[in-house]
């Protein structure tokens, strides 16, 4: 139920209600609302919560840990923010067939998806568990880089032959050792009902121009060309970083997240420019829309396209729809680098170096990364793929099989803006993007991208 | 703050009780207390004294000290070690002191802190001219008794006792764009005349507000209830016999005579609009126009973002403002306590 939050938590359940989806959205932040909430210092609540939170009091005594992990075998305990009742169910078959496999007793400690998030730091720096669920990217490599993972260089030796390069490089630290093992990953790519392509003789758009001529067309047919919703703030990232990709290519979009490159440069005024082209073509008040409502526009067929993760839209579609949806992957805009990558964010185990009885907590990792270890996942999981190059697909639905497909066939693949980049510099260019969508003028995207510039010095610098 | 004044009471309380005088002045003042009188005192005064400065001082103090380092809550801090100068890569420049950094890109390049100010400062003055006098009039309709006045009561007071985090899920479903009921009753539930209540920037904070002011009203009208009725009849009767109009009784006799009502009402005003959270929390984490203080203290420290030193810094400017009505409301208690 909580797995609707972000693009990372979408990896839910059979498709929940409009209710299940409020709730959801907002019983997830409910949990950090609470503290304080009589004080009158109310703002001061988050400070001062912090401030006597014994960890961080002992973190001012400085001390850093080891990389390396805890030795020693037996029972261990792995942290799982898998809160939602299908994910759950598929990762505890994955446990009980690790356990078959690897005789290391695993008890599994599952806390809502947005409150493990929200507390990981404190979490990592106290008494961690023995492995935990989070994800590549950035988002996994500032944590290696201080110290809170152990390096799992041994455990990629026995399951490196498992995996493609694409998914190594996605695996590794800024320091080029292991610290993550995936478990399944998922597209970002453009949906359509076939229904609707067929009763109006469209046609999947390869290029940009295609692209644009088909919106255009839709809008004409009474559609709304492109459902989209941003009042979750990260979804609006999603068509950013594809932009970006297209046009830039995918060197240049990970330097801007990870601030070597700059937010006033034009080659991102090209993106925004680009995005101002099709915004008129996007579902209209995006900033107060939740993306459940903008796939139920699709779902309903009341518009012809949607941009999102196969992990969202897929997953939030009636059983009954399912064979109707379809997708393609976003068009070319710049030839130089046609339609090499994507958005494809895995998700994934760390093993925190904190975290108990490592040698057990690396045999079960060794399990992890295998292809049966995935399908005993992806068993009750149909919007996601595996990983593991020996995987059997033969499980896959047609949304399955063609996402495995269009991500072996990217040349790269990045993680998502708020998992690429820092977390408050994510923050920062959500809100900005809600500014341009609110108002897309040349002038206006100027003032951004002069916004985002010196944000991200003060948050890099 | 009643908890820090009793203490002493109850010492002078021990005082009175203490055995007779007998001696010279000096040695009867240590005689009077006596080894109970010494441990109930410490007790009484030291356990408050202890929660306070544990749970207000501390935490207070040390955001205070926060707020001037670069921290991001992992690796050690040393507060008055100065950072390396900006060439150095960000994971140095952790746990050391800045100065007045987070102030400075507070008020200069986050481009959310002055709409955040802005918008507490509206909240605070919606909450004075028009949730406030609505709760009295409401207070004073249902205290002149008329037909069904106790179903009225419940049916105002009902959104006082839902938690905010519960009327901005309420209004959320009723706001919403395509399917809520606000727009299905307009008939603008599609196309480009939808109204986008919550998404909007220049109308999403008078959205809130209304429904802020739907459970402010309430609890206002319930504190003014409670006032109204210890207001003495015979004042009423006294008003209505020299002629007075009801207008007139309201505002000359009856207004005047509930003041220690309207300062605890002032004071609840300045205090919910300074810590008001929740509402703008759950519709859209305090984004696109919804910015408040509050806010923005927490997104900055929660979650993974973890901008402790700016968080703090943030944090203490709310503390600076919310001292403004906290010192003037101590100020007139103390001074009244003086006086009587």
């Amino acid at each position: 139920m909580f797995t609707v939050e972000g693009p990372d938590l979408g990896h839910g359940a059979s498709p929940p209600s409009r209710l299940e989806s409020h709730m959801a959205q907002h019983f997830g932040p409910l949990s950090t609302v609470r503290p304080g909430r009589r004080t009158f210092l109310k703002g001061l609540a988050g400070a001062a919560a912090l401030a006597v939170s014994p960890e961080l009091l002992a973190a001012c005594g400085g001390g850093s840990s080891s990389t390396s992990g805890s030795k020693g075998t037996g029972s261990i305990s792995f942290g799982s923010n898998y809160s939602d009742a299908s994910t759950k169910a598929a990762f505890a078959a994955l446990v009980k067939n690790a356990t078959a496999d690897t005789h290391v007793d695993v008890s599994v400690n599952t806390v809502d998806h947005n409150t493990f998030q929200d507390n990981i730091t404190a979490y990592l720096k106290g008494t961690p568990d023995s492995l935990c669920t989070w994800f590549a990217g950035y988002r996994m490599q500032y944590f290696a880089a201080q110290g809170q993972l152990a390096q799992l260089d041994d455990v990629w030796d026995t399951i490196g032959a498992n995996f493609n390069d694409a998914t190594k490089a996605l695996s590794k630290g800024l320091d080029g050792h292991y610290y993550f093992v995936p478990i399944y990953n998922y597209p970002w790519v453009v949906f359509y009902n076939k229904s609707t392509f067929n009763k109006n003789g469209y046609t999947e758009p390869k290029t940009w121009d295609d692209f644009v001529a088909l919106a255009k067309k839709m809008k004409g047919d009474g559609l709304i060309p492109i459902a989209f919703a941003d009042k979750d703030l990260w979804p609006g990232l999603g068509t950013f970083d594809i932009l970006n990709l297209r046009i830039n290519g995918y060197d240049f979009h990970m330097q801007l997240m990870q601030g070597k490159a700059d937010y006033s440069d034009p080659k991102v005024t090209d993106v925004f420019d680009k995005w101002a082209e099709i915004l008129p073509y996007c579902q209209s008040g995006a900033n107060g829309r939740i993306w459940q409502d903008a796939a139920k526009a699709l779902e309903t067929k009341q518009a012809g396209m949607m941009f999102q993760g196969t992990n969202q839209v897929a997953a939030n579609y009636q059983p009954a729809n399912l064979p109707d949806l379809d997708f393609f992957v976003y068009p070319e805009i710049n030839p130089t680098y046609g339609q090499d990558y994507m958005d494809a964010p895995a998700d994934g185990f760390i093993m925190p170096a904190k975290g108990k009885n490592g040698d057990s907590a690396k045999k079960v990792l060794e399990y992890i990364g295998t292809g049966p270890a995935e399908q005993a996942f992806l068993k009750n999981d149909k919007w996601d793929v595996g990983l593991a190059t020996n995987i059997d697909q033969s499980n896959y639905d047609a949304i399955q099989k063609k996402s495995a497909q269009v991500i072996a066939a990217c040349k790269n693949v990045a993680q998502f803006g708020d998992r690429d980049s820092d977390p408050a510099m994510a923050a920062a260019l959500e809100a900005l993007i809600q500014k341009f969508i609110e108002n897309p003028s040349a002038s206006n995207i100027k003032s951004i991208q002069s916004s985002a510039s010196k944000q991200a010095k003060s948050i890099f610098g | 703050m009643t908890v820090a004044v009793s203490p002493p009471q109850s010492g002078k309380k021990a005082v009175a009780e203490g055995p007779p005088p007998r001696r010279s002045r000096r040695s009867r003042r240590v005689r009077v207390l006596s080894r109970r009188d010494k441990v109930v005192l410490v007790l009484m005064l030291g356990i408050p004294l202890m929660l306070d400065v544990a749970f207000i001082w501390v935490p207070a103090l040390t955001s205070v000290l926060f707020s001037f380092t670069r921290w991001n809550g992992i690796g050690s801090l040393h507060p008055f070690t100065a950072c390396p100068p900006p060439p150095a890569p960000s994971i140095l420049r952790n746990g050391c002191y800045t100065g007045l950094d987070n102030y400075h890109q507070a008020v200069t390049i986050y481009p959310q802190f002055w709409p955040a100010v802005e918008h507490n400062v509206i909240w605070l003055v919606v909450f004075i001219v028009i949730a406030t006098p609505l709760g009295m009039l409401f207070a004073v309709i249902i205290d002149r008794g008329i037909r069904g006045s106790r179903i009225y009561q419940s049916v105002l007071f009902l959104p006082v006792m839902l938690s905010l985090a519960l009327i901005g899920i309420v209004w959320e479903f009723m706001y919403s764009q395509n399917y809520g009921l606000v727009n299905s009753v307009l008939g603008r539930t599609s196309g480009p005349g939808a109204i986008d209540w919550l998404g909007n920037p220049h109308i999403n904070l008078w959205a809130v507000l209304v429904a802020a002011t739907w459970r402010q009203a309430g609890y206002v009208m319930v504190l003014y209830l409670a006032g109204l009725k210890a207001v003495e009849a015979s004042l009423r009767e006294a008003a209505a016999i020299d002629g007075a109009s009801d207008w007139q009784t309201f505002w000359r006799v009856v207004f005047p005579v509930l003041r220690p009502i309207n300062a605890i009402i002032l004071v609840v005003t300045v205090i919910e609009s300074l810590r008001a959270f929740d509402l703008v929390y759950i519709i859209n984490k305090g984004s696109n126009g919804l910015e408040l203080l509050s806010v923005l203290v927490t997104n900055n420290i929660v979650g993974e973002i973890s901008r402790i030193g700016f968080g703090s810094a943030l944090g203490v400017v709310l503390l600076v403002i919310s001292l403004v009505p906290i010192c003037f409301f101590l100020y007139q208690n103390f001074r009244r306590e003086e006086a009587s």
